[in-house]
């Protein structure tokens, strides 16, 4: 399928839905692992809105990405819960691990802040690409490093 | 040979699915046959994987699990090193008055059998046949009162929703639960959400609504595809009720869990906050009337249509009526969530039930509420869970999570962050929130830097976010930092100087 038929198809299967535009952005961006700017004019059209409003929507919100992430996306806990834990010295050995700070990717790995996973009572916590991981220590670190062939 | 292992994501986040891997290996390589059911958590997340082995004599647990002890458990159950022996009668949880998350933990979340013949679906039964206005005053006699944090007599909102005039109303349910220091919003989904549905469901008869969404945070995926998945396989019942749901996925802005911001995300526009009037109640999503409500308000209502309003009404203390679903994270010994009744002190909670911190050492703060919540000291002890008491002591309950810092903790690093957090949350609307976060950070470095001028310009900052804020993000971000500089000013360097 090309890409304007896998929009399209987004869109049909979207049509008639009421408050559609975040529906459609999760759908665009699990398709192609971003929001491309050239699909802002076709969704802002089957939606009635203008192309700068679907900007100002995708540019709202953290979730969704203007360009692609790496190969794999490490989502690090930083709120409270995980930094009672210990979370700062994770991600410095995390950063230090991968050559990365955290915001920085490269095409193989993206690592970027998260704050709360609801993992609070197993902190300091993340996500690896689509897993879990809590009780975050010096090994489980290692672990994700190898794992990831980074 | 039954076992049960958690499916709750804070269970799989320990290692609940490699633990299920060998249990697996294990019973083969015995010729051992294995019936595994996945519950949800029972919310002592610290004994998580907490396995359940059915006896005669009732479920007994082990935990944490690890793959490691997986063998010993076809050995000799009873003196397996993780034994804790029956779950129910562990003190953390024989302790709690467990009425949201009664079936939480015991059953499998998607087994409508389970649901049902645990008193699933008695409170819409029940709702059903009383009416609208009925159940409104037995939801207002029972005192509810918003959990999400606001505090606001449930029965207020959908006696106003209820008296409007719509050809359509919703009810939303925020399950944009944000706040460090709180999962139970996902516990309840991951463990029983048609619990959740049975409370959408009598919310809609009550108030005449008859859509729902279920506004669900993206950091949450477990939550979302149990969700989807419950609504799905509730479809019958749920057009017995003539009431129509759907789950929607928030994209990460924290802000969302404002209620005007949420509707605004909802209706596929920037999360941003609206100014009040109109009320959500009169004009909400699409401009119709609408309830938002907390998740852990909209679960409890199944409980007391099916109980009554005396009996939830007979928990609790004060004006703060019925259980709360204490959440405790961070550096705690026993970090889990904790149903009881308003009431329980603060210190109770974290030295007796919780066991102090993890890390051995003392405690030094307690964030409750959030990271808009204040930095209680130990000396705060005696402060009982209940809105108006919190309140009294420049604090607030909130969603009711908690996050324990042990004497490690750098509070003016703490105090900095919460205007960081403000800083990346906020969404734009209004200028002291926009401005006043990024100013906060800026002034809170000179005052690490040694700068006491900054002192009482920060002071000023924080009385102006107070007071000037369209929402609790910039209205409440000064609790954290101005209790963190009341409570630990040696933290401060200026303060300390002052104070000298």
């Amino acid at each position: 399928m090309t890409d304007t038929a896998r929009l399209r198809a987004i869109l049909v299967a979207h049509h008639g839905r009421e408050g559609a535009l975040l529906p459609i952005l999760h759908d665009v961006q699990a398709a192609f692992g971003f929001i491309p700017d050239d699909t802002y004019a076709p969704i802002a059209a089957e939606l009635g809105l203008t192309r700068a409003e679907v900007a100002g929507v995708v540019g709202f919100y953290h979730d969704f990405r203007k360009a692609p992430a790496g190969r794999h996306v490490i989502k690090l806990c930083r709120a409270e819960a995980c930094q009672a834990m210990g979370g700062d010295a994770v991600q410095a050995r995390l950063e230090t691990a991968l050559g990365l700070r955290l915001g920085q990717g490269t095409e193989a790995v993206t690592l970027e802040a998260v704050y709360c996973l609801g993992l609070c009572a197993c902190a300091p916590a993340a996500m690896v690409n689509d897993r879990l991981v809590g009780r975050l220590d010096a090994a489980a670190v290692a672990g994700i490093v190898a794992e990831l062939g980074a | 040979m039954k076992i049960w292992l958690p499916c709750d994501a804070a269970a799989k986040a320990c290692g609940a699915e490699a633990v299920l891997a060998a249990l697996k290996l294990e019973a083969e390589k015995r010729g051992v046959r294995l019936e595994i059911a996945r519950n949800g958590s029972r919310g002592m997340i610290w004994l998580e994987p907490l396995l359940e082995l059915e006896t005669p004599a009732g479920r007994i647990g082990f935990g944490p699990m690890t793959p490691a002890d997986v063998p010993a458990l076809f050995e000799a159950p009873e003196s397996h090193p993780k034994a804790l022996g029956l779950v129910e009668e562990i003190p953390f949880f024989k302790r709690q008055t467990r009425l949201t998350f009664a079936r939480c933990g015991r059953i499998e979340p998607l087994s409508l059998a389970q649901f049902a013949a645990s008193e699933g679906w008695a409170g819409l039964r029940k709702a059903l046949k009383m009416t609208p206005a009925e159940v409104v005053e037995e939801v207002l006699a029972s005192g509810l009162r918003g959990r999400g944090g606001a505090g606001f007599p449930t029965g207020i909102k959908w006696r106003t929703v209820a008296a409007a005039q719509a050809d359509q109303k919703y009810i939303v349910c925020n399950v944009d639960e944000g706040d460090s220091g709180s999962f139970a919003d996902r516990m309840l989904i991951e463990g029983d959400p048609f619990c959740l549905i049975e409370g959408m469901a009598i919310a809609g008869h009550a108030v005449g609504a008859t859509r729902g969404y279920v506004y669900i945070r993206s950091e949450y995926p477990d939550a979302i595809a149990v969700m989807r998945a419950a609504i799905a396989m509730a479809r019958p019942f749920l057009a017995e009720a003539g009431f129509e749901m759907e789950v929607r996925v928030g994209a990460g802005a924290y802000v969302c869990g404002e209620e005007t911001a949420l509707l605004n995300s909802l209706e596929g526009k920037r999360g941003t906050v609206r100014t009040k009037p109109p009320l959500p109640a009169l004009k909400g999503l699409f401009g119709k009337p609408t309830v938002v409500n907390n998740l852990l308000s909209l679960a409890a209502v199944p409980w007391i249509i099916a109980h009554g309003a005396k009996a939830y009404e007979s928990f609790g203390m004060d004006r703060s009526r019925g259980t709360i679903p204490l959440q405790i994270g961070g550096n705690v010994k026993r970090g889990g969530l904790f149903e009881t009744g308003f009431g329980i002190t603060l210190g109770e909670l974290v030295e007796e039930i919780c066991g102090g911190t993890a890390t051995g050492r003392p405690v030094k703060a307690v964030q409750v509420g959030g990271p808009l919540g204040a930095y209680h000291p130990v000396a705060d002890y005696h402060l009982p869970f209940c809105y108006e008491k919190f309140a009294g002591q420049g604090g607030l309950v909130g969603h009711a999570g908690l996050v324990v810092h042990d004497d490690t903790a750098d509070m003016l690093k703490l105090a900095r962050f919460a205007m960081e957090f403000c800083a990346i949350e906020s969404c734009g609307t209004c200028t002291p929130c926009r401005i006043g976060a990024v100013r906060g950070v800026e002034v809170i470095d000179r005052i690490a830097a040694g700068d006491a001028s900054a002192m009482p310009l920060l002071d000023d900052l924080c009385q102006t976010m107070k007071l000037g804020s369209l929402c609790a993000l910039g209205g409440f971000t000064p609790y954290p930092v101005q209790s963190a500089i009341r409570h630990f000013p040696a933290d401060f360097p200026c303060a300390r100087e002052a104070a000298e």
